[in-house]
């Protein structure tokens, strides 16, 4: 084998410019597929982190029929206390998940006593909310990064336009679900950087103030936040969930909750589908230029040695053998390629992280461009291109080891 | 005993709506250690005789027997490892590997063709290095020799797995006379040496007076055999 190796290597070196022409184009193909994966797969795991780990958290529960008219935020679709109660056992049984937050999600309008607009608020228990999305206080730009009762922490853009700081006394008025309105006054305790997605303009408030505002007579909650101890089982946790609430059913024998990991809650989840199908053709493009180069190189260098095949064919090297030396030959290729590929990859990654470029998504202005390269995508990319350079040498080597010695011998 | 018998071989080949017939009823027997040599003019059918004693080719119809074996039953596969083991080539054009040293294009067929140990391959194309006389020559690439040293290690390969036979197609056409001579001298002391069978073709008449058997073809047909006399395996 190595012997097989050393002449592969000798052919192709024998070959400079064409040997090296191939190899640069499989490793411009390379780079350019670990560069993209690399940034748009940081991109999109940011922005899932961010929104799961700032807004969503990873899982949410609902009473039925709550998502479908969550603009409304309306309140006659909370769940009761008894419900809570049972849901919050559920919960805490189940082994994956490491916090949850229950919350009460309502519009509102504020007033800081010169001007008043609308907000949306959630109500809920700062400890809670901070265990089940950790990045929430680091969404806290101005203040303090905890929330008492009567605080208010409300978003930078109302801020910016209502003119409010950390001090202020501004006023809430909400309506609740039998349409008596209620005021409440609250002292501006942070300012919240805005984020893409829903709930990433929301301001917050103390779940004890929520149930006060709206005049409830006993705990209701909107919705329930739930934070996995591994983002990964996020799919076998849903499905148990959706499995153990199941059995909560209404009197009409229907379920009374569901159950929405937050793929279905934000649509950043198709842009991150977007970004996977663009990754998908680009890694296809690879193959392509890989497919098409290794086999052009290889049927050419079959032509070119068809006197060569003869002479060895003539000697008794076995037709396997001759296979086995020109797949090795595209094996070299691609596997030179490849690693050169991935060496500049990842020089190229480093130096995109040095250089921290920004950019802006939605509302959220710069944010810094962390590219990173998994070991198992290196993996998989150099797999790929050295497999597809085997299959692409496959034919010419078929064709070689095929080859009639005396119509090989005699060829000019 | 008869290293090689053929009976009645027929060869014949479509070229287009024409039927060409290469070979018509050949039938020899060829000794062991003998230094044969096919002559005719161009399209007598020397070439095409090589190719079906060299395995490379198979008759329209007759019987040949190589070492015992019948030959025309082999496969593909067989054919290439009877070749190997049986049969040593020499080209024309030489046609050594341009990728390898003289060194390895002598050790190749060992190396890639039969499976022989690290010391033997070591001394056996040792061996042969020193009798054609291209042990300095060893480390150097086929563009870096001349004609007739690219011959020469042409020869050793061809004799580096011991074969019974060794067919030489036109080995001198691209010599001058002096290295012509010099190669047909090393041809016929490896059959001293080694007791191999040397069987080529040629049109060279000054190359043919070296043969010691010596075949006349004619369209497709042998016209005539000639015995040198002093023949020494006979």
């Amino acid at each position: 084998m190595i012997n097989l190796f050393k002449i592969a290597i000798r052919n192709l070196m024998r070959y400079k410019r064409r040997t090296l022409l191939t190899a640069s184009l499989i490793t411009i193909g390379v780079v350019f597929v670990l560069v993209f994966v690399s940034v748009s797969g940081s991109f999109k795991n940011m922005m899932i982190g961010q929104i799961t780990d700032s807004v969503i958290g990873h899982i949410q529960l609902h009473r039925k029929g709550y998502v479908a008219s969550i603009e409304n935020l309306p309140l006659t679709m909370n769940m009761k206390a008894n419900s809570v109660k049972r849901l919050e056992k559920i919960i805490s049984d189940e082994p994956q998940i490491e916090a949850f937050s229950p919350r009460i999600k309502f519009g509102g309008m504020f007033s800081n006593f010169a001007e008043t607009t609308n907000i949306r608020l959630n109500g809920v228990y700062p400890e809670k909310e901070f265990a089940t999305v950790p990045l929430l206080p680091s969404r806290i730009t101005k203040g303090e990064k905890s929330l008492n009762l009567g605080e208010i922490i409300i978003p930078e853009l109302l801020a910016n336009g209502m003119n409010a700081k950390i001090g202020d006394t501004v006023v809430i008025v909400a309506t609740n679900q039998n349409g008596s309105v209620n005021g409440k006054q609250f002292k501006v305790s942070g300012i919240l950087e805005s984020v893409s997605g829903p709930g990433g303009r929301d301001g917050y408030i103390h779940l004890e103030d929520a149930v006060e505002l709206l005049r409830m007579e006993e705990i209701e909650i909107s919705e329930i936040a739930v934070r996995l101890k591994n983002f990964d089982k996020l799919d076998i946790v849903t499905s148990k969930l959706e499995e153990l609430i199941s059995k909560e059913l209404n009197k009409n024998d229907k379920p009374m909750f569901e159950v929405h990991p937050w793929k279905k809650l934000s649509p950043f989840y198709h842009i991150s589908r977007m970004i996977d199908l663009l990754t998908f053709f680009i890694k296809i493009m690879l193959i392509a230029i890989v497919l098409i180069s290794i086999m052009n190189v290889m049927i050419m260098a079959v032509y070119e040695r068809i006197r060569e095949i003869g002479t060895l064919s003539a000697i008794g090297t076995l037709p396997s053998r001759i296979l086995s030396m020109f797949v090795i030959e595209g094996f070299c290729l691609g596997f030179i390629g490849g690693v050169i590929g991935d060496i500049i990859g990842i020089v190229i990654v480093f130096i995109i992280n040095m250089a921290k470029i920004k950019f802006d998504f939605g509302m959220q202005k710069g944010l810094t461009l962390v590219a990173s390269i998994h070991q198992g995508d290196l993996l998989a990319i150099s797999a790929t291109v050295i497999i597809v350079s085997v299959i692409a040498s496959l034919q010419p080597a078929l064709k070689a080891s095929r080859m009639n010695p005396i119509e090989a011998l005699r060829h000019v | 005993m008869t290293l090689i018998s053929a009976v009645n071989l027929e060869k014949t080949y479509q070229a287009g709506e024409v039927i060409v017939k290469a070979l018509d009823g050949v039938s020899f027997e060829i000794e062991p250690s003998s230094f044969v040599s096919f002559v005719g003019p161009s399209g007598s059918g020397k070439t095409t005789l090589l190719n079906l004693i060299g395995c490379l080719d198979k008759p329209t119809s007759g019987e040949l027997r190589i070492a015992d074996t019948e030959v025309l039953s082999l496969n593909r596969r067989e054919s290439a490892l009877f070749r190997g083991s049986n049969i040593g080539f020499i080209f024309q054009d030489f046609n050594l590997i341009p990728v390898l040293t003289v060194y390895e294009n002598i050790e190749y067929p060992l190396l890639m063709v039969l499976t022989t140990s690290v010391e033997e391959r070591k001394k056996r194309v040792l061996e042969l290095l020193e009798i054609v006389g291209m042990k300095d020559q060893r480390d150097k690439y086929p563009d870096q020799i001349s004609g007739g040293q690219k011959q020469r290690a042409a020869v050793a390969r061809a004799l580096v797995t011991n074969p019974k036979l060794v067919l030489a197609d036109e080995p001198t056409a691209n010599l001058d006379k002096h290295t012509a001579y010099m190669v047909i001298e090393l041809m016929k002391k490896m059959r001293d040496d080694f007791k191999t069978t040397f069987i080529f073709s040629t049109h060279d008449p000054k190359v043919v007076g070296e043969a010691e058997i010596i075949y006349t073809l004619d369209d497709g047909t042998i016209i005539n055999k000639a015995i040198k006399a002093g023949k020494k395996h006979d």
